[in-house]
């Protein structure tokens, strides 16, 4: 049966697209057939840190309209046989997504998939809503940040009432991904914790992903984070899918790492 | 952190996350306790003024509309303050 996660936050730029590129990537390397869908019609961005930009030809609206079918719209990713990408429209119209017409798709698309991860551009607008409608799980992206949290917050009543689950008396499981955490700052007061955030929004963490270059590295390259397996946020991102799968991992990168004597003295990072 | 910033700086650092903590606690709870309300409040309590201005000249912000949920039993409270009589 496969299962339909949306990737939402509610405020923008705190790593919707980074963590459906890393979460679909890591789903797909564990053996699951896998495709991310982009819900950003108007700023199609999943493709640039997908690496794959280059090789659309259809998108999410014309696969709806009927212009193209599946199989000339899906981009399969040249890392994995197992990962497809659906990238948005960048049309300007913001009528393109209909219901009806996202329903259609997602429907064929549980034909020949385990996991669709849905990419929910920020806002609590169209798309946004059709991200998450038909949704059977969510992850809600979280930065430490009191605007983010504030948002995240909203996201989570929305999900709870206005969902197709949530219409029908069901409940969509909600994971909290808290990114762009910084140990050493949540040390010294100046940022929230993890467990402040838990204790505000009370959903179960899936993860924490520390502030990290890998990110920036990454999607420079348009590689998901996840690919660097050598990176604290590639590793966060690995056991964050393993919980999703119902592994119990402990929780890493939440303390500042102890600096040398002399990387004391000197300022190294 | 370096060897200068080391004496320059020893003073203690603020805490200012247990302040945006503090005031997400509070917005949030605010917040869901709108989201509880059913949609249909609003629109009540526009139909109450609206019959109300029939007879009565008053104000928008004089009529208040609360629905307080406790455990086995709603209560509607409708506070509308008249004006006074010349």
């Amino acid at each position: 049966m496969a299962k339909i996660i949306v990737i939402t936050s509610g405020k923008g730029g705190v790593g919707k697209t980074t963590t459906s590129a890393a979460i679909g990537t890591g789903l797909a390397l564990r053996g699951f057939k896998t495709v991310i869908v982009d819900f950003d019609v108007g700023l199609r961005n999943l493709d640039l840190i997908m690496g794959c930009e280059r090789r659309v030809v259809y998108d999410f609206v014309n696969l709806i309209n009927g212009d193209s079918n599946l199989n000339q719209t899906l981009i399969k990713d040249k890392r994995s046989d197992n990962l497809y990408i659906l990238p948005a429209s960048q049309t300007r119209d913001k009528d393109a997504l209909t219901q009806d017409g996202v329903e259609k798709v997602l429907e064929e698309l549980k034909l020949t998939f385990d996991y669709i991860v849905c990419d929910s551009p920020a806002g609590i607008e169209k798309g946004a809503h059709l991200a998450m409608y038909f949704a059977d799980e969510a992850i809600v992206v979280t930065n430490p940040e009191v605007s983010s949290v504030r948002d995240s917050d909203r996201m989570l009543g929305l999900l709870s009432s206005k969902s197709r689950r949530a219409e029908s008396g069901e409940r969509i499981k909600e994971h909290l991904l808290l990114t762009r955490y910084n140990p050493v700052r949540a040390d010294l007061g100046e940022m929230l914790t993890v467990s402040d955030v838990e204790d505000i929004l009370s959903i179960p963490l899936l993860g924490v992903i520390p502030e990290s270059q890998a990110v920036l590295k990454a999607s420079n390259q348009g590689v998901p984070v996840i690919m660097d397996e050598l990176s604290d946020a590639g590793q966060a991102y690995g056991d964050a899918v393993d919980r999703l799968l119902g592994e119990t991992i402990p929780h890493r990168f939440l303390e500042a790492q102890k600096k040398s004597l002399l990387q004391r003295l000197f300022g190294g990072r | 952190m370096s060897l200068f910033d080391y004496f320059r700086d020893r003073k203690k650092p603020a805490k200012t996350a247990s302040v945006a903590k503090e005031r997400l606690q509070i917005i949030v709870a605010h917040e869901r306790g709108q989201r509880s309300q059913p949609d249909y409040l609003p629109q009540l309590q526009q139909e109450i003024i609206d019959v109300i201005s029939k007879y009565v000249q008053i104000d928008r912000d004089q009529v208040h509309v609360a629905l307080d949920n406790q455990s086995d039993c709603s209560i509607l409270e409708l506070n509308i303050t008249l004006p006074e009589r010349p």
